[in-house]
């Protein structure tokens, strides 16, 4: 264990801490439950239980889905409709708190801590940062939800509001707006902004400050269970740890592979559109191997020589193509849009933000909680893969770099391509991308724009390699955690998680509902990690204040 | 015929390290070389350290105490890497010509299956730096 003779401490111990940093005192040794070995020619450096656990439920939760279809389908279908609708005030309450937590540490001394001590260095740019960040954290969702959702608000509300029984029937947001084609594009867009805007990126930005502050300032190892510290001090090392950390490897997993077999429906999509290929199980196994194959590459070329780089090639594509649709739809309504949008937001945020006595029943719970789950269910993996690479940032660049520009930029996103598709539906009366199933809106709305095959074309690639940059970071995720927080256990390790990763999406995809229902389990997955982050709004209160102590008795 | 040698060192795996030690200071006082250890560490804590600094501090403490067993001059270099475990060939490549390094001894293992997979770093290190290298089997 530790040793803190001198003859031997500059091997073995742990010295004390260098001034600048509060280090916590704590018996354990990274790598103390690690068990090393070689498997054939590969070798490995895995935490015991987490590692072993994690592995066999994931193997048993697919078997189970495949032997017992039905079963598994109405079991999960009624955990998730339980979650969303019965806890839809506890997720809207939360993620308030959370948003509202984020903006207290941008303006109070807390903002000043630096994550990694006073006198780290950022690792990376802000543009290489800004982009991996962003990658990881919604890239695929911005695909598919840019153009269908502003557009199907914007329907809901013009259809006005429906009620049986005293109960609204109808999807709309708030009240709703009958008839009236300005107010109901103004309410669409609000309510779209809501969903991708503070609230999801204040989520990722508290997991990932958690993990950093006590990672790089604390010097405990980089998993999910070291937030924890603070509340359950040394017991986060056994069984309570194990069981936080297989949950998380657990919802990464999972989320990632359904989420890779929808990714792959719409680039099959698209590509039918395109080039006329069969949409089917083969087309999509193709898909999710080729995907997976490049994720292996990438996660074999590392953080710097892959990720990053993927990354950025990404994001250099998908400002392009924003680019090419602000300047070729209609530019000066997209503009005037952008600004009516955010004034909307900001008119509608506090209604809809509102947790309690709502009558727009459906889309609280139907929209609002479903995504709220859903963005809970993946911080783990995005918040980790976040804290990763912010070394060196200060708590309050880190806050607005990682809560208000992702915000601004996903309002641009979506004020470009829900503001086209809603003038090419109010102005020009064409309503296929309107009528479209919802992985083909984006494709019908490109169809009829100049060079409809080249940026259809850069769609899909986008979509591919956006699916490429959450499977490779996600893989980074697990292997981490299932190594006891190492980030230099040996290589095949990460491999095996990225082929499992894609394993797991094949014959989930190929299994009849089998990814729809473990998504719903997955989103289920939400509820436990809701109380999670309001205990790591605690942590990082805790933790923030006692750097403040040091970092003011130092000088 | 040399000046400068490049000691590649896994803190971690010391005891493994015993026999390109003695063969690293045999060389040195030879030919009146500098030797220089290098070590790789992440940013994040790991077995050995908790911050980068600490890293720093323990390898400067493992020259200097090499310093004194080699009997040759000693100075360290720690290098922290964003991913360790893939960036390992091209921070020690790197590495070679920042200190100006002209002779790298390392240990290494025997060749066997994963070789055909991934190459040891001495291998990198053989074929794209301009440095000689010498490989010890442990």
């Amino acid at each position: 264990m530790v040793d803190q003779s001198p003859d031997t401490e500059e091997l073995e111990g742990i010295p004390s801490p260098d001034g600048t940093t509060q280090l916590i005192e704590t018996e354990y040794e990274i790598g103390e439950d690690n068990v090393e070995g070689s498997l054939g020619p590969f070798g490995f450096d895995i935490h015991n239980p987490v590692f072993l656990i994690s592995g066999l439920s994931i193997v048993a939760f697919v078997f189970y889905t495949l032997a017992l279809p039905e079963q598994s389908n109405a079991l999960f279908s009624w955990l998730f409709g339980a979650v969303t609708k019965g806890f839809d005030w506890f997720f809207l309450g939360a993620a308030n708190i959370f948003v509202l937590f984020c903006l207290v540490l941008i303006v109070t001394p807390w903002g000043n801590v630096r994550l990694g001590g006073t006198e780290a260095t950022p690792d990376y740019s802000y543009i290489g940062w800004f982009a991996m960040l962003f990658a990881a954290g919604m890239g695929i969702g911005l695909m598919f939800y840019g153009v269908s959702e502003p557009m199907s608000h914007f329907s809901s509300s013009l259809g006005g509001t429906a009620a049986e029984d005293g109960v609204r029937t109808d999807w709309a947001p708030l009240g709703a707006a009958a008839g009236d084609t300005d107010a109901a594009v103004r309410l669409g867009m609000a309510a779209t902004i809501f969903h991708w805007g503070l609230h999801p990126w204040a989520i990722y930005a508290i997991v990932a400050l958690s993990l950093a502050l006590f990672s790089y300032n604390k010097g405990l190892p980089l998993t999910i269970r070291s937030a924890f510290y603070p509340i359950f001090g040394d017991a986060v090392w056994g069984w309570v740890g194990h069981i936080i950390d297989t949950l998380a490897v657990f919802a990464t997993l999972f989320g990632l592979a359904t989420s890779l077999g929808f990714g792959a429906t719409q680039a099959n999509a698209g590509l039918n559109e395109l080039f006329g290929l069969p949409v089917g199980s083969t087309t999509e196994v193709v898909l999710i191997s080729v995907i997976t194959a490049i994720a292996l590459v990438s996660v074999l070329r590392g953080l710097d020589g892959g990720v990053k780089v993927l990354s950025e090639i990404n994001m250099g594509l998908a400002f392009l193509l924003l680019l090419f649709v602000l300047l070729v739809g209609p530019t000066v309504y997209l503009v005037k849009l952008f600004f009516s949008s955010l004034g909307a937001y900001l008119q509608y945020l506090p209604a809809l933000s509102n947790p309690v006595g709502r009558e727009d029943v459906n889309f609280m719970q139907g929209w609002t909680s479903f995504y709220w789950a859903w963005w809970i269910s993946w911080s783990p993996f995005v918040g980790m893969f976040i804290a990763r690479v912010s070394r060196g940032r200060t708590v309050r660049e880190f806050i607005i770099c990682v809560l208000l520009i992702p915000s601004m930029v996903c309002v641009l996103w979506m004020t470009v391509f829900g503001g086209t598709a809603l003038h090419q539906v109010i102005n020009d009366g064409y309503t296929l991308a309107q009528e479209a199933a919802l992985e083909l809106k984006l494709f019908k709305m490109l169809d009829v724009m100049p060079l409809a095959g080249i940026t259809s074309l850069v769609g899909i690639m986008l979509v591919v390699v956006f699916f490429v940059t959450s499977s490779d970071s996600g893989s980074l995720v697990i292997d981490t955690i299932t190594a006891g927080g190492k980030i230099d256990a040996p290589v095949p390790q990460r491999a095996f998680w990225c082929i499992f990763e894609g394993a797991v999406a094949i014959v989930l995809l190929l299994s009849a509902g089998g990814l729809q229902s473990l998504q719903s389990m997955v989103i289920s997955t939400g509820l436990p990690f809701t109380v999670v982050l309001l205990l790591m709004c605690v942590a990082i209160g805790k933790g923030l204040s006692s750097e403040r102590r040091s970092v003011k008795d130092a000088a | 015929m040399f000046k400068k040698i490049l000691s590649p060192v896994d803190l971690a795996h010391v005891d493994k390290l015993n026999k390109a030690l003695a063969v690293t200071g045999e060389l040195a006082r030879t030919y009146g070389a500098e030797v220089c250890f290098v070590g790789v560490t992440g940013s994040t804590p790991s077995e050995l350290a908790r911050t980068p600094e600490e890293y720093r501090k323990q390898l400067e403490s493992f020259a200097a105490e090499q310093r004194t067993t080699l009997g040759v001059p000693t100075s360290s270099h720690a290098i922290v890497s964003h991913d360790p475990a893939v960036q390992m060939n091209q921070e020690l490549e790197d590495a070679v010509t920042e200190i100006g390094a002209d002779l790298v001894v390392m240990a290494t293992h025997p060749p066997g299956v994963s070789d055909y997979f991934w190459s040891g770093h001495g291998a990198h290190l053989a074929a794209h730096s301009a440095a000689s290298v010498m490989l010890i089997r442990g």
